[in-house]
């Protein structure tokens, strides 16, 4: 019963960290451009869903959207809500890395003939990656856990299989202990490689000391 | 080759270039010196639209040069080498020259890998091909820029402060690589306080003041015997 939840919670979480990089990407990249209503365009997208809980939300898109006639299964709600909850966030990382990458790039990129999307595929985001890899590992832990959402909306996942084992078996403390730990498993490695990477990246910034020419032997 | 014709400039306010008329011939080696904050490297930049002018007109090759053809144009004329050499940092020194050529100009990548060897040879580096930039001292990531606009083999060549950034003790290798292209058919304009690079390859001086030219000329004549106040009292500073 918990490894049917378990399942179900990695399933959700990996479609909707897909969708999420999806939307961050393209929203991200967006808010960075020169166009005022792109901008304007993911700053609604960005500032709306990270600021209403993400409850409302999947909720809304449980009852709300049925009233409107439009029913969506569980499973989807699960992947829309929390992928496009936490693609707002990935977005507001993206745009970091980028407007973390110097002028002077893209200033290279148009002297040689790129145009917007050659350079952002072939030189800006690339660099990007490396940055953005710690921070997007720690969205997508926050992804993991936040898919116990769905036990709001019967979503057969982990957190709902605990609550029905939970009230069924009246067992609420091993229940819950169990479920929290199923989720560390799951999340604790990925903290961890993000620690470990972030802290590489910062060592290999500092051996990377600018080249200072070799003192020559003073002969006079 | 290059023609800037009444190019008006204004970032905000403030107007930093004033009625600039300028024309560079096809091979012409074009020095602009001046003081910091007197224009010349906005009008290297307009050259290939990294700055687009307020007002007047751009020529590349009679071409007039504006937002809508300035990605083709600046693709098939022109080049430019910058003060923070620029290289990307994510790519070896070889991909760094095989990039634009691959991506751009198509250029089949054996052939651009070809090209590319035969500019770092030309700049003295063919050593460090499958070196990172960062690995580099700043003199070398300078002439592996300039060899990475060699790769794109186009007519004109824009060097914007090329060795400000560089620690004295490298600045002339890269100068000797400068001195070693300008016998060849490019088009160079070159924004620099080098005065001894200037005497040795320019064509002709300009010299800029307040968003003007004030004056321009044969190096001898610009050197030996300046004509304005301004371009003197420049010259004194500088030459020691």
């Amino acid at each position: 019963m918990f490894g049917e939840g378990f399942l179900r919670t990695i399933e959700v979480a990996a479609l909707a960290l897909i969708l999420a990089l999806v939307l961050g990407i393209i929203f991200g990249v967006i808010s960075t451009s020169n166009n005022k209503v792109m901008r304007g365009i993911a700053r609604v997208y960005v500032e709306f869903f990270q600021n209403t809980p993400l409850v409302i939300q999947v909720f809304f898109m449980y009852n709300g959207l049925a009233i409107a006639g439009l029913r969506l299964s569980v499973f989807l709600i699960g992947v829309l809500g929390v992928g496009i909850y936490h693609g707002a966030y990935v977005s507001e990382v993206v745009k970091t890395g980028i407007t973390s990458i110097p002028e002077g790039q893209v200033e290279a990129a148009k002297s040689q003939g790129f145009t917007y999307i050659q350079y952002m595929r072939y030189i800006i985001l690339p660099q990007t990656v490396k940055i953005v890899l710690p921070p997007l590992t720690n969205q997508a832990v926050n992804l993991i856990k936040n898919t116990s959402v769905l036990a709001m909306i019967s979503g057969f996942d982990l957190m709902y299989m605990a609550d029905s084992w939970a009230s069924s078996s009246l067992d609420y403390g091993p229940s819950y202990v169990f479920a929290g730990f199923l989720y560390f498993m799951l999340c604790f490695p990925l903290a961890t490689w993000a620690r470990k990477y972030e802290e590489r990246l910062k060592r290999n910034d500092t051996t990377r000391i600018p080249y200072q020419p070799a003192e020559e032997a003073v002969t006079c | 080759m290059i023609k800037l014709q009444d190019v008006n400039k204004f970032f905000g306010e403030n107007h930093v270039l004033k009625d600039i008329n300028l024309t560079v011939a096809e091979g012409e080696k074009l020095v602009i010196i001046g003081p910091s904050g007197s224009g010349k490297s906005t009008t290297v930049r307009c050259m290939n639209f990294l700055e687009a002018p307020t007002s007047g007109h751009v020529f590349i090759d009679g071409e007039e040069l504006t937002q809508k053809n300035k990605i083709q144009l600046v693709r098939r004329t022109s080049a430019m080498v910058f003060q923070s050499f620029n290289l990307y940092p994510h790519k070896t020194v070889l991909e760094n020259l095989t990039l634009a050529p691959i991506k751009l100009q198509k250029v089949p990548k054996d052939e651009a890998i070809k090209r590319a060897r035969k500019y770092l040879a030309t700049v003295g580096l063919s050593e460090k091909e499958n070196a990172y930039p960062s690995t580099l001292s700043g003199g070398q990531q300078q002439r592996v820029a300039i060899a990475r606009a060699l790769a794109t083999e186009k007519k004109i060549i824009l060097f914007d402060e090329p060795t400000s950034a560089l620690d004295p003790e490298t600045v002339q290798e890269v100068l000797d690589v400068m001195i070693k292209l300008s016998k060849e058919n490019i088009t160079m304009v070159v924004v620099t306080h080098e005065m001894g690079f200037a005497r040795v390859v320019a064509d002709r001086v300009i010299f800029m003041d307040d968003g003007r030219i004030v004056e321009e000329g044969k190096p001898e004549h610009f050197f030996e015997n300046p004509t304005e106040e301004r371009t003197k009292l420049f010259l004194s500073k500088i030459l020691r």
